[in-house]
């Protein structure tokens, strides 16, 4: 569904270059969840946004449902992936209502039956019908993060991109939006990338996961072989340490 | 154990609204030893106005009132604003979450630290210098020569928050808080800043509370946890039994938090009882 090859993304900075991503490859098939792990700088955020094409990027090839992506994009490949991000509260438009934030995208590709996709997309992320006139202040974090998924899948999009969607929330709402995520996912039988730094979250929504380090694709694991451990690189391990708490060094 | 730190009996903290009083803490009682107590609870339980109230840190129209609230031999009811001034940042202090929003953006790491110094223990300009050299060190900075003539913008989030451990204990407080001091890092980075903390807790004998949203760091870095929602302490259990946990808010945030050992199809939600807040 999605073919990766060679990505490289290179900032510019007064006068210096930075190559936040060296050489990423990668294959998603269609109906997978790939993760992508790694630290702050790692990349793995700026590899997601230029799959999505939001930011330039060289690659030998960047293919998306069999169609190169790499050149300027039709308004008919852009619907095929949308992104969802991280922080609900910065991603939201504060003057517009929910039911403007989900029409835009419908007006924007022409799509008819306005009224009737909203409020089925409404309900599709279980929020309620009071909901649809609400400005995204009135709203929880929990709430604001699932208009976020209502604008991505209104468009019923084959491919759904998540940059951290869940690291502003607490546990308990994390949990909830995750589960949505996951019955979505098998409803519309979505492909999926999921940037996250959380090994938790990957390993539960993910099939295959790669992690990441300094711009580069350290290993791609399994989401089971990461469970028990059984991973080639050593980074791998110090992260999978690192997130099972605090160990006290016996003295 | 002697006697307690601090001891804390029926803390309550109360915001006036529009809507009415919020009751941000509701009668929270506890006791600190030289140990390390955790305190967890989900965005609003109520965590970290705890520890402000500690610090006689809730400023108006915000209302504290409490049937004990002792350090030490000093009644912290009836601190006034100048006792404040005398125990704050030379006998207890904080650490936050984010130091890029703590630190002064404008002044060099080595001035705002010696600043601790001179203020709380009149150290001479000199003095000062050389406990904010040894002190760097002591936070595992690797170059203190170099970091003490930076701004918080030349340094990353582990040297920021180390930087920020250091002011604070720099004039050796009997007491610290930490409120997430390390939710704004790296997985990596974090567990190196909290064996720094440890380390220091542990060599200068004093007493830590540990605030944080996160169950897996509080379970493995303190020694006992107090678990509260909607301003309630619900809970109180040694760190290592918190798997063993019996309340029912505490069983759902386990529950709920996805794990790396075990594949759930899906995770449970949270059905909160209003009869917690009882």
């Amino acid at each position: 569904m999605i073919t990766v090859k060679d990505l490289s993304v290179t900032f510019q900075n007064s006068g210096r270059s930075i190559h936040a991503v060296r050489g990423v490859s990668f294959d998603v098939a269609p109906g997978e969840t790939f993760g992508i792990v790694g630290e702050s700088g790692s990349g793995k955020s700026t590899v997601l946004k230029a799959i999505a094409g939001i930011i330039a990027s060289s690659s030998s090839a960047l293919e998306v449902d069999g169609r190169s992506a790499a050149k300027r994009r039709s308004r008919e490949e852009r619907r095929l992936m949308q992104f969802v991000f991280q922080d609900p509260y910065a991603s939201l438009h504060p003057r517009q209502t929910v039911d403007d934030i989900l029409r835009e995208p419908l007006i924007i590709h022409g799509i008819a039956n306005l009224d009737e996709k909203v409020s089925a997309a409404i309900a599709d992320v279980g929020l309620s019908p009071q909901h649809r006139f609400r400005y995204p202040h009135q709203l929880s974090g929990g709430q604001r993060q699932r208009v976020a998924i209502a604008r991505a899948l209104i468009l019923r999009p084959p491919i759904l991109l998540l940059d951290e969607p869940t690291s502003a929330l607490d546990v308990s709402v994390q949990a909830e939006i995750l589960n949505l995520l996951s019955k979505l996912r098998r409803s519309y039988s979505l492909t999926s990338i999921l940037v996250s730094h959380d090994l938790g979250v990957v390993a539960h929504l993910c099939n295959r996961i790669a992690i990441m380090q300094l711009g580069r694709v350290v290993e791609v694991v399994r989401a089971g072989d990461l469970r028990v451990g059984a991973v080639s690189q050593a980074y791998t391990r110090e992260l999978i340490a690192a997130s099972r708490g605090f160990t006290r060094a016996v003295t | 154990m002697s006697a307690p730190l601090l001891t804390v009996e029926d803390l309550n903290v109360s915001f006036p609204g529009r809507g009415g009083i919020t009751r941000a803490v509701r009668n929270a009682s506890f006791t600190l030893g030289r140990e390390r107590l955790g305190i967890v609870g989900e965005s609003g339980s109520g965590k970290s106005t705890t520890g402000r109230a500690l610090l006689g840190l809730i400023s108006h129209p915000g209302v504290v009132t409490a049937k004990t609230m002792r350090f030490g031999s000093d009644d912290l009811l009836a601190c006034t604003e100048s006792d404040w001034q005398q125990l704050r940042g030379r006998r207890m202090s904080m650490v936050m979450q984010d130091p890029k929003y703590s630190l002064n953006p404008v002044r060099k790491i080595g001035q705002q630290i010696g600043e601790t110094c001179r203020l709380h223990l009149g150290s001479s300009r000199k003095d000062a210098e050389q406990r904010t050299l040894a002190m760097l060190e002591a936070v595992k900075i690797r170059n203190p020569d170099m970091v003490y003539h930076l701004y918080p913008h030349q340094l990353s989030g582990g040297m920021g928050q180390r930087a920020m451990i250091a002011m604070m204990l720099v004039a050796e407080p009997d007491f610290l808080i930490a409120d997430e001091p390390t939710s704004a890092l790296d997985v990596t980075v974090q567990n190196e800043v909290l064996r720094i903390l440890d380390d220091l807790v542990r060599d200068r004998g004093m007493g830590l509370i540990f605030i944080s949203h996160n169950l897996t760091i509080v379970s493995s870095f303190c020694d006992r946890v107090l678990i509260m929602y909607g301003g309630k302490i619900v809970e109180e259990c040694a760190a290592k039994d918190l798997h063993k946990a019996r309340h029912p808010y505490t069983r759902a945030l386990i529950a709920a938090a996805p794990s790396l050992d075990v594949q759930r199809a899906e995770l449970a939600t949270v059905t909160r009882d209003p009869e917690w807040l009882l």
